[in-house]
């Protein structure tokens, strides 16, 4: 194989690897935006592959299984409302509290559902989201250099990658040019004034929860249906911390948000490609050094040795209105 | 009226509320067990049969309790002044490099009680250095604590995979783990303690090491309450701006934290690694840095309240072990349901109740 070909096969690979960060960090965006931490990220994406697999099973069908993904997940995304908003609890302390739930959940509903240790039953083909062929990918596959890239990193993945991708300039709209969004953020700065100007603050926080559980709800569902065909324990294996990571190494914007899970993504395509091979020059490298990466890169930059990472003003502190 | 602030005594704050919101965590954890057919009161029976029944139950109750008392004591210190350390469990695991390589190094030519001392040394202050770097990023660049905690619980995991994979593994083994400490590098069981009370240790693995937390909780009871640092530590916590115009340095005070914070996490190996398996094995930790969340809140970032939610903690651990030997369709599992469900009402719904508390308090006070 030439250098060209595993150069494609790795991009293939990081793009799909990328897409569950993508969707996960797009969803802390919002929540991060509109002023609660969200660690729960990881507990959401955990519960909605489990609720979709599940429907998917039972209903073969796939979009079944995205609605009660999405559904488990907006549902993880109001208890933690609940506590950090209406509770005006810890929203760090709430976020670890439902990865827990959803780890030790998932494990327990579906050990005693299917009775395979956590795991769930295969999911048919006709409840998966399969591989899309874009059009003309076969006749541009023998066009030197964007043939390749075409056939094989644009075309061929399934409906829910064109979809996150298709997020990222929604989620900038919404942000930037909607007055929803304009609120989003200035509850994140500073709910005072938002409070003032007579908008209801714990709402506002609210539906951006919900959005971030509408998002989580589709990295869930491409985890269990799309990437593979079936749920299995602690399927999302700290993804959501590495889309939490990406998130504060995009400084909290929507295009860096894609940029960023695309190198974290490709970090990770690279540390499966280089397993037990070696560098020239260089030698082996361990591929724990690649999958500690993300974390050092993120590390490095709140140090603020890459640019300033200022985080939303008055996010983590719940909003107490004046008594 | 708001109820927010609107006194009330302290059996209130420290019996009953927390009290009430473990009974709704169980309540719900019940609910999870009748959903899946099984009898919630059968269960809460053997789980409390499996954890108290036997001397060798109460042995493994203990066991897991003495992990949580250190790394509740490990994220109390932090909270104390104001920090959040979610990193306990990435400390704990950097904690038992250092323990493992003590033992590795003295257990071949002194006895266990020379080769202690250096292994707390050791273990702490492995524990300390991986609170290190985030200590400084918060105290000196003013990054996020929890953010990089997290991130360093990652590439703790990443490291101690390397070197158990790569270093320290035994040469034609397959399992990524040290070689066995000998007698010298091995914690003694504590018998005689279970012996005291008429029961039998069995192969349950208590060890000396729950000495060592139960000495360390009066330390760090000394330390917060009865100290100039502890002080300092407080007022820190309470107000930043007040600390600051009292002359409190904010970077010494932060470190400090974090570093004792991180030691006493990295303590809580000595219990699995020197105590329990005698070699150092991958993914030693199992979560028990995360359960010191939950110890501490439920203890109210108190010692003697951190020594009753470790008990409460290892009965669940140890209980929820025997539980699913009884009932199979319930999964070991079941036991991070519940601790999600405490550390969610305990925590994060811990003012949940309070108003209504507060209403029916000063009806029957006729306030």
């Amino acid at each position: 194989m030439d250098y060209f070909d595993i150069f494609i096969s790795i991009l293939g690979s990081a793009i799909r690897l990328s897409i569950p960060l993508l969707f996960t960090a797009l969803a802390g965006l919002f929540s991060e935006r509109a002023g609660i931490f969200d660690i729960g990220l990881e507990g959401k994406i955990l519960a909605s592959a489990f609720a979709s697999a599940c429907a998917a099973y039972w209903t073969g069908n796939a979009w079944a299984g995205l609605a009660t993904g999405i559904a488990t997940s907006i549902v993880f995304s109001l208890v933690h409302g609940f506590a950090s908003i209406t509770n005006r609890g810890n929203q760090i302390v709430s976020g670890v509290a439902l990865n827990f739930v959803a780890a030790g959940l998932t494990i327990v509903l579906g050990s005693a559902w299917f009775g395979q240790g956590g795991r769930t039953g295969q999911v048919p083909a006709s409840g998966r989201f399969s591989g899309i062929t874009l059009p003309g990918a076969e006749m541009m596959r023998d066009v030197p250099i964007i043939g390749p890239l075409y056939a094989n990193v644009i075309s061929g993945n399934n409906i829910l990658t064109y979809i996150a991708f298709l997020m990222v300039p929604i989620s900038w709209w919404i942000l930037y040019r909607t007055r929803f969004g304009l609120r989003v953020r200035a509850v994140g700065e500073n709910p005072g004034a938002v409070d003032t100007a007579g908008i209801s603050v714990a709402w506002l926080r609210y539906r951006a929860l919900i959005v971030a559980g509408f998002l989580c709800g589709f990295a869930g569902t491409y985890l269990s249906i799309a990437q593979s065909a079936a749920f299995i324990n602690n399927m999302s294996a700290g993804k959501g911390y590495i889309a939490l990571a990406a998130l504060i190494f995009a400084k909290w914007k929507p295009v860096p948000v894609m940029l960023a899970c695309l190198l974290f993504g490709f970090l990770d395509a690279f540390a499966n490609f280089m397993q037990g091979k070696a560098l020239p020059g260089i030698g082996e490298v361990p591929v724990q050094i690649f999958q500690a990466l993300p974390y050092i890169l993120t590390c490095v930059l709140l140090a603020g040795f890459i640019g300033v990472a200022r985080p939303p003003k008055a996010g983590g502190v719940p909003y107490t209105k004046e008594r | 009226m708001s109820t927010a602030s609107v006194p009330l005594p302290a059996w209130i704050n420290y019996g009953l509320i927390p009290l009430l919101n473990l009974f709704l965590a169980f309540f719900f954890s019940g609910l999870v067990v009748w959903a899946i057919g099984e009898s919630p009161f059968e269960a809460l029976k053997l789980l409390l049969a499996g954890a108290l029944g036997r001397g060798e139950g109460i042995g493994f109750t203990l066991f897991y309790a003495t992990s949580f008392i250190f790394t509740g004591l490990s994220v109390a210190v932090a909270i104390h002044a104001g920090l959040f350390n979610i990193g306990s469990e990435g400390q704990a695991y950097l904690g038992g490099l250092g323990a493992a390589l003590v033992a590795l190094s003295l257990d071949r030519y002194v006895p266990w009680y020379v080769t202690m001392p250096f292994a707390i040394i050791g273990s702490a202050l492995f524990g300390a250095a991986c609170a290190a770097v985030p200590a400084w990023l918060q105290a000196k660049r003013g990054s996020h604590i929890v953010i990089t905690t997290i991130m360093f619980n990652f590439i703790v995991s990443s490291l101690m995979n390397y070197i158990l994979v790569r270093v320290l593994i035994v040469p034609g083994k397959m399992a990524p783990e040290s070689r066995t400490f000998l007698e010298g590098g091995q914690l003694p069981k504590l018998d005689w303690l279970i012996g005291m009370f008429g029961g039998r240790l069995g192969a349950a693995p208590l060890n000396f090491s729950f000495l060592i937390a139960l000495v360390m909780c009066f330390l760090v009871w000394l330390l917060i309450w009865r100290t100039k640092l502890g002080y300092e530590m407080r007022t820190l916590g309470h107000s930043p701006t007040a600390a600051s115009y009292a002359g409190m340095r904010y970077a010494r005070i932060v470190m400090i934290t974090m570093l004792i914070s991180g030691g006493l996490a990295g303590m809580m190996a000595l219990n699995p690694v020197m105590g329990a398996s005698a070699r150092l094995q991958i993914e030693f930790v199992g979560g028990a840095g995360f359960v010191g969340i939950a110890v501490s809140l439920m203890g109210r970032n108190h010692p003697a309240g951190i020594i009753l939610a470790a008990l409460l903690f290892g009965v669940l651990y140890q209980g929820g072990a025997e539980l699913s030997f009884d009932m199979p369709t319930i999964t070991r599992d079941m036991i991070v349901v519940i601790q999600g469900l405490v550390i969610l009402f305990a925590g994060a719904l811990e003012y949940m109740l309070r108003p209504a508390i507060v209403r029916v308090y000063q009806q029957i006070s006729g306030k």
